[in-house]
C-alpha cells in the first residue's frame, strides 16, 4: 500500500521538488537496500561495531558524531557541535545527498535518490533505535564481504612509515584529508577493511582499471603497510 | 640579457616581489637549502612534500612567476563551458602559511652550477643544495612558419592556461556563423598527449550549441594520437560532419599560418580560418637550457631520482624532463615530484629513501557525461622510467561507466590539487 502512496511524491520530485522519504516504509525491503547500499561499511544489530563507517545501532535521536571511538570528519563534528541531531528527517536529508548535506563528510556513498527507498531503509534502521533490547537477532552484523583475504596475509602487521610513502601514490587522487568528491575517502578505514578491499582489487574481484592497476603490483607487505598508514592518519 | 617580451614581464614581476618578500637570501641558517623553480603539478608538490615531511630541517625556496597558478589541466573544461576559470585557479598562500615555503614570485633567469646559486630577475641570489626544475613547456622558435610568440593573441596556443584560454574561447565565441576553428596540433612529444584532441571535443560541444554549422579542422603532423580510437568515436556519436582532421600522410605535419590575414596553409592549400590554435613543437622551459642541462629539447634524468643526467645536485621534473615512457602530464610530474622529494630529503638529512614507483591517469571529456581515461604504473630501470602495465577505456562503454568516469575526473582534480597546493 504504501508505494502506491509514495509513487506520486516521486513523480513530483522528477518535477523539480525533492520528495521526502515517508514514515512507514517497509522494513524488509529496506533491509535489503541497507545490505546492498550501507552493509560494506555499516553494521547495524546485536553486536554491531565500528567498521568504515559507525555502527547504527540507536541513531535515532541521538546527538551527530557521539559514537564512540569513531573518527568522524571535521566538517561532521562541526554539524555536531551546532546541535545537529539524527531525526527521521535529517538522516533523510543525508541519505539522500550525503555531500549537499555534510559537505566533507567521509562518508562515500553518492546517495539514495529515491524517497521511497529512503522510507523503507529508514523503517530498517528505525528496528534498531526504538528500544536496545528489542534490537532483533541474527541482524546483518557481518559486513558485507565481496572476498575473502587469507588469515595470513590479514595478520601481517603493516609498516606506517613505508605506508605514508607508499600513500603518495594514493594522494594524487584520494584526500589525505578524507574529503571526497567523485573519488572516495580512504582514512581511518580499519586495517582489515582496507586490506580486503585491496587484495579484492589486486585479484580482480572487485572491477575498476585504476585501481586493479595500482593493487596489482603492491605486495602483501605493501598492502598492510598502506592500511597501517591510513587506519591511523590525523 | 635579450631585453624580450619574456625579460620584461619578468622585471615587472619582481618588482613585486621586491616589496613582499625583501629578504630571502642567507634564510637557511644552516639548514639545508632546496630551491624550487616553477609552482605547477611537479614544483608545488616537490615543494610541499619535502617542507611537510622534513617538519622544518630542510629550508625550501619556490620561486614561481604568477600569484594565481591556473591549471593547464581541466582548462579544456573551461572551452567546453564545464569549468568556471575561477575553479581552475589557486593561490601559493598555503604553501607558505601552512608549510613555510618561502614563496618568491619572481623569474629564475640564471643557474651558477659551480656556485650553486639561482638568480632571478628580481636581483635576488638564492644558494641551494638541491635545486629543482620544475619549468613546464616552451615552444620550439620556428615550428610553425609564420607564428611565433608575438603573434599569439592574434593565434592562441593556449597551452599554458590562463587568459590564453580566456582568450581563445572569446575568438570562438565570436566566429561567423559557419566560421571555421582551425588547430595546428603539435608534434611528439608535447604536455598532455591527448590535451589537443580533448580540447576539439570540447570545443565542438561548445559551437554545438552557439554555432552548429561551424566547422572543426586539425592539422596533425602525428599519423596517431592518444586515445584515437575513443575520440573518433565520440566525435561520430556527438558531433558528426563538424571535425575534419587532416593527417601527415595529405600534408598535415606541412603547415604555414598567416596571423595578419587569418589563413593557414596546408600542404600548399590556403584555408580562412575564424579561430585559428597554433600549438607548436615543445621544449623544455627555458630556465633547463639556461642551466646547461638540456640534450636536445629536454632534460635527461636519471629514472630513480630524477636528478639531471649531466649534474647530481639539479633535479628535473614534468613535462621539462626526458625520462623514458611516462607521457608529460600534471598526474605524471605530481607523481615524480614525491619520488624526487623522497630522494632529496634522504640525501640532505639523512631519511630513508624508498625504492621510486610512478603512476599516471589522464581522464578526458568528450561530450557531457562522456568521460574516457587512460592509466599506465611505471618502474625505475637503469636506463628510464620504463612502463609496467597500464589500461584504457574501451570503446562502446555504456553511459553510466562515462558518467562515472567524469566524476571520477572532478574527484582526481580535487585530489591532485590539493597534494600540489596543500
Amino acid at each position: 500500500m504504501m508505494r502506491r502512496v509514495v509513487f506520486p511524491v516521486l513523480l513530483i520530485a522528477g518535477l523539480g521538488g525533492s520528495a521526502a522519504a515517508q514514515v512507514g516504509g517497509d522494513p524488509e525491503r529496506g533491509e535489503e537496500l541497507f545490505r546492498s547500499d550501507c552493509a560494506s561499511c555499516h553494521q547495524v544489530g546485536q553486536g554491531a561495531r565500528n567498521r568504515v563507517g559507525p555502527h547504527l545501532n540507536g541513531i535515532f535521536d541521538r546527538q551527530a558524531g557521539q559514537v564512540e571511538g569513531f573518527r568522524y570528519s571535521e566538517d561532521m563534528m562541526l554539524r555536531a557541535s551546532a546541535g545537529l541531531k539524527w531525526t527521521f528527517e535529517t538522516l533523510d536529508k543525508y541519505i539522500e545527498n550525503p555531500r549537499v548535506f555534510v559537505s566533507r563528510t567521509r562518508m562515500n556513498y553518492a546517495g539514495m535518490e529515491s524517497a521511497e527507498d529512503r522510507s523503507d531503509l529508514l523503517a530498517y534502521l528505525r528496528q534498531f533505535s526504538a528500544d536496545p533490547a528489542d534490537i532483533p537477532e541474527a541482524a546483518p552484523t557481518a559486513a558485507a564481504v565481496d572476498h575473502d583475504v587469507a588469515p595470513e596475509i590479514l595478520a601481517i602487521v603493516g609498516d606506517p612509515a613505508y605506508g605514508e610513502y607508499l600513500s603518495t601514490e594514493c594522494t594524487s587522487c584520494h584526500q589525505e584529508s578524507g574529503a571526497a568528491n567523485g573519488i572516495p575517502s580512504i582514512t581511518n578505514w580499519p586495517a582489515d577493511v582496507f586490506v580486503t578491499a585491496m587484495h579484492a582489487y589486486k585479484d580482480g574481484v572487485r572491477e575498476h582499471n585504476v585501481m586493479e592497476m595500482m593493487a596489482s603490483r603492491l605486495s602483501n607487505e605493501e598492502i598492510a603497510a598502506l592500511a597501517a598508514y591510513f587506519e591511523n592518519i590525523e | 640579457m635579450k631585453l624580450n617580451r619574456r625579460a620584461f614581464i619578468g622585471t615587472a614581476a619582481a618588482g613585486a616581489a621586491t616589496l613582499s618578500a625583501p629578504t630571502v637570501m642567507g634564510q637557511g641558517n644552516g639548514r639545508p637549502r632546496v630551491v624550487v623553480v616553477g609552482g605547477g603539478a611537479g614544483g608545488a608538490t616537490a615543494a610541499r612534500y619535502i617542507a611537510k615531511d622534513s617538519n622544518g630541517e630542510i629550508d625550501v625556496t619556490l620561486i614561481e612567476p604568477t600569484r594565481h597558478y591556473y591549471t593547464c589541466f581541466f582548462s579544456n573544461l573551461y572551452l567546453g563551458g564545464f569549468r568556471e576559470m575561477d575553479s581552475l585557479g589557486h593561490s601559493y598562500g598555503g604553501l607558505a602559511g601552512d608549510y613555510g615555503i618561502n614563496v618568491l614570485h619572481d623569474w629564475a633567469t640564471g643557474v651558477d652550477r659551480d656556485a650553486k646559486t639561482v638568480s632571478t630577475a628580481g636581483g635576488y641570489t638564492l644558494p641551494y643544495d638541491r635545486l629543482i626544475l620544475s619549468p613546464g613547456i616552451d615552444f620550439v622558435d620556428g615550428a610553425v612558419p609564420g607564428w611565433d610568440i608575438s603573434v599569439q593573441d592574434r593565434m592562441p596556443h593556449a597551452y599554458k592556461a590562463g587568459s590564453q584560454t580566456e582568450l581563445l574561447k572569446a575568438q570562438i565565441e565570436a566566429m561567423p556563423e559557419g566560421g571555421t576553428y582551425a588547430m595546428v596540433a603539435p608534434p611528439n612529444p608535447f604536455r598532455c598527449p591527448p590535451g589537443p584532441y580533448e580540447r576539439v571535443s570540447m570545443v565542438a560541444h561548445l559551437l554545438k550549441q552557439i554555432n552548429p554549422t561551424a566547422k572543426i579542422l586539425i592539422a596533425d603532423p602525428k599519423q596517431n594520437f592518444s586515445k584515437q580510437a575513443l575520440f573518433e568515436e565520440g566525435w561520430n556519436r556527438h558531433y558528426a560532419g563538424m571535425i575534419e582532421r587532416i593527417g601527415p600522410d595529405f600534408g598535415g605535419g606541412n603547415v604555414e599560418v598567416d596571423p595578419e590575414a587569418m589563413t593557414l596553409s596546408i600542404d600548399g592549400a590556403v584555408e580562412n580560418v575564424d579561430a585559428c590554435n597554433v600549438i607548436p613543437a615543445m621544449k623544455a622551459g627555458r630556465i633547463a637550457d639556461i642551466a646547461g642541462i638540456t640534450e636536445g629539447n629536454w632534460a635527461p634524468v636519471n629514472a630513480a631520482d630524477l636528478s639531471s643526467k649531466m649534474d647530481e645536485n639539479i633535479h628535473v621534473l614534468g613535462d621539462a624532463c626526458a625520462q623514458g615512457d611516462m607521457p608529460k602530464s600534471g598526474f605524471s610530474a605530481n607523481s615524480q615530484a614525491k619520488v624526487c622529494a623522497n630522494a632529496v630529503r634522504g640525501a640532505l638529512t639523512g631519511t630513508t629513501v624508498f625504492p621510486a614507483r610512478f603512476a599516471n591517469t589522464c581522464w578526458s571529456l568528450i561530450d557531457t557525461d562522456d568521460g574516457v581515461k587512460v592509466g599506465a604504473t611505471y618502474e625505475a630501470t637503469e636506463e628510464k622510467i620504463a612502463k609496467v602495465d597500464g589500461f584504457i577505456s574501451e570503446t562502446g562503454e555504456s553511459a553510466d561507466v562515462r558518467a562515472a568516469t567524469y566524476q571520477e575526473s572532478i574527484g582526481w582534480y580535487d585530489g591532485i590539487t590539493t597534494d600540489m597546493f596543500g
